[in-house]
């Protein structure tokens, strides 16, 4: 067992990514758990494929390597399947969790990969409940369960935290139910 | 007088306004007299002097503080009723 | 009570100054600097802190901004990347001249051509001749308490001199860690009230700031400032050891991280650190006699204690993320000069890597220190992750 959970996430620029990264690693600091989040910084436009890092721990992270293979992979826009290696670095006892309304098994046979695949609609769950595509509370929702060692909790704390004065309490309790559908829809 | 770099202020910082101790009158070879009788206090040398010594007073011009003056001419060369002359200096 | 909070390298340095709250912060943008002085504007803005801050037009301005409101007598700080720094080059000589005890952070960023914004040193070395004193961090934490030391140290009164905190641009900048936040009232304590020496707007007591001392008074200023770098050199354990009673953690010249018992060991500033470590934790788990000698004071450089940390180790290998082109790089330039007048002493590798961002693997790491384990050390530089 590594000491330190690595997960990287896809997605395009827009979608998320990078917040996503970034709720992920406060919930766990809230749960008194060290963390680091960064994105890849390249020339970053509306669009186009971005990757997003995040480090888990319960002991101090000291190092800072790029994270080359993942425990855990989430895909927030499974187009890119095909033209970004999603699945880079992730051994056979990775994780893959895409968003996409078919099943694990396509998701397999399209990525060819051979560990663990799960699936959630993200996308159609943030339509439905925000009226947007903004599938990457969604998709922690469904890493939330995946991981299994960051709480709920702590991360819909954190998602009222950062969004009632921005987007106002009903907005807010939206978002929260796309985190828990994600978390409950996954499979 | 050679100072040690213990006993100097750090960063250069010395005292202010030290350049009036510096009398840079004794460079001129040229030194502007001015007949104040025939001067019509426009001040026109007063603000054209850049060595700042043509002092004034009440709207008065003064006599040329000679102690600073540095004998450039300025004053001599744009006075409109040519009241001030340049003498070589003895 | 402290606060863990999840803060980038940026955000941390912006805590640092709001808790630090000077007078006047002039600043420009600049990636990957831009988000301090972002986020202390928002400070500035909510009324968290009475600075009057400067938005300049450059670089130049706002260190030409940050001698006069010094001089004037007000505690200024600002910070910088890259390109920016080039630009402030100048008047960064200025302040330190002037010996105007301003604070300065600069995030670590290639320069220019070809055009980059990823992390090396080249910035910062650039300047290591300057006369400020030079503090490099390896995270956010180191940043934000390196900050708050630094003020300190240039404001005590046998130092006055100009302080630069480095930390790497994204690796460290951009990069959201735990970080504890100390509390207000320690660290207002801890820095205390401002008096300046001798202020321009102490107008009872008039003074002239930057006259013209040519061949008879500039050398005794050169002797000056050589002087306060010596007396940098012991105050500045001096204020760590009292940061030390509020944070428990130390600020020695430089941090050794296992290396009492180490064959092989590797000498490098900033970020690359910590991975330095994370590799010799594994290999010690596995029996290697691996350690660190992380650099943490650059300017002045603590040549005497460096050789005593390095005179039982075999094997050293020094990590420049910059070069000197046509030299030594600037790091292992300053090792080898430490360890001239020891009869034993390591072999050492030069390496040379990260230019312009580029990734440095714990893999490469590994390498470095099997190789050295190995005694494998040659007199040329080695350049890690360079396409060959």
């Amino acid at each position: 067992m590594k000491d330190i959970l690595e997960i990287r996430i896809h997605g395009r620029g827009g979608q998320g990514a990078k917040t996503a990264s970034q709720f992920i690693v406060e919930a766990a600091l809230d749960q008194g758990k060290y963390i680091k989040a960064f994105p890849e910084y390249g020339p970053e436009r509306r669009g186009a494929p971005v990757a997003a890092f995040a480090r888990i721990s319960d002991k101090p992270i000291h190092t800072y390597a790029p994270i080359t293979n993942p425990d855990i992979v989430l895909v927030i826009d499974n187009t890119l399947i095909g033209f970004v290696d999603v699945t880079k670095g992730l051994t056979n006892k990775g994780i893959l969790i895409v968003n996409t309304c078919e099943e694990s098994s396509k998701m397999k046979e399209k990525t060819k990969f051979k560990g663990n695949v799960y699936t959630v609609d993200a996308t159609n769950i943030s339509i439905k409940l925000l009226g947007k595509n903004l599938p990457n509370i969604s998709m922690l929702g469904a890493l939330v369960k995946i991981a299994n060692n960051i709480s709920l909790e702590s991360l819909k704390n954190k998602i009222k935290e950062k969004f009632l004065k921005k987007i106002g309490e009903e907005k807010t309790e939206k978002t929260i139910e796309s985190l828990i559908k994600g978390y409950d829809e996954v499979r | 007088m050679k100072k040690s770099w213990k006993e100097m202020d750090i960063g250069g910082l010395t005292e202010a306004a030290s350049s009036l101790k510096f009398k840079t009158g004794s460079w001129k070879s040229f030194k502007p007299i001015t007949d104040l009788k025939k001067c019509i206090n426009c001040m026109i040398c007063v603000v054209n002097c850049p060595e700042d010594c043509i002092p004034s007073k009440d709207g008065k011009r003064k006599d040329t503080d000679l102690d600073f003056c540095k004998g450039c001419g300025i004053c001599a060369k744009i006075c409109p009723v040519k009241c001030i002359k340049m003498e070589e200096e003895q | 009570m402290p606060e863990i909070k999840a803060l980038t390298g940026d955000q941390a340095v912006a805590e640092a100054m709001k808790q630090i709250n000077p007078d006047v912060v002039p600043a420009y943008p600049i990636t990957p600097q831009t988000e301090i002085a972002m986020t202390f504007a928002k400070f500035v803005a909510d009324g968290d802190v009475d600075t009057e801050m400067i938005r300049v037009e450059s670089e130049h301005s706002a260190m030409s901004a940050c001698v006069g409101a010094s001089a004037a007598g007000a505690r200024a700080m600002t910070a910088t990347s890259s390109a920016g720094l080039a630009l402030m080059w100048e008047i960064v000589g200025v302040a330190s001249g002037l010996r105007l005890p301003i604070v300065m952070n600069v995030v670590n960023r290639a320069l220019s051509a070809p055009i980059n914004i990823h992390c090396d040193h080249s910035d910062s070395m650039g300047c290591r001749d300057l006369s400020w004193i030079q503090i490099y961090s390896e995270d956010a934490q180191e940043a934000y308490e390196h900050t708050i030391l630094a003020v300190r140290l240039a404001e005590n009164k046998k130092v006055l001199l100009p302080v630069m905190v480095m930390q790497d641009g994204f690796i460290t900048s951009h990069s959201l860690e735990n970080v504890e936040v100390l509390e207000d009232s320690k660290i207002k304590k801890f820095i205390g009230e401002y008096k300046p020496h001798k202020p321009l707007l102490d107008i009872k007591n008039p003074v002239t700031y930057g006259p013209l001392p040519l061949q008879n008074a500039y050398f005794e200023m050169k002797r000056q400032q050589i002087d306060a770098m010596e007396n940098a050199h012991k105050i500045f354990l001096d204020i760590g050891e009292e940061l030390s009673k509020i944070t428990k953690r130390k600020y020695y010249y430089f941090e050794e991280y296992k290396t009492k018992d180490a064959k092989a060991v590797i000498v490098v500033l900033n970020s690359t650190a910590g991975t330095t470590k994370a590799v010799i934790d594994r290999m010690r788990q596995e029996g290697k006699k691996v350690g660190l000698l992380k650099i943490r004071l650059f300017r002045p450089f603590p040549y005497k204690e460096v050789a005593n940390a390095l005179k039982d180790i075999k094997f050293a290998a020094v990590l420049d993320r910059s070069d000197s082109f046509g030299a030594n790089a600037p790091l292992y330039s300053e090792i080898k000069n430490s360890l001239y007048d020891l009869t034993k002493r390591p072999k050492l590798q030069n390496c040379i890597f990260g230019l312009g961002g580029r990734d440095i693997s714990e893999d490469d790491i590994e390498k470095l220190f099997s190789d050295l384990l190995k005694g494998n050390v040659s007199d040329k530089v080695k350049f890690i992750g360079l396409n060959e």
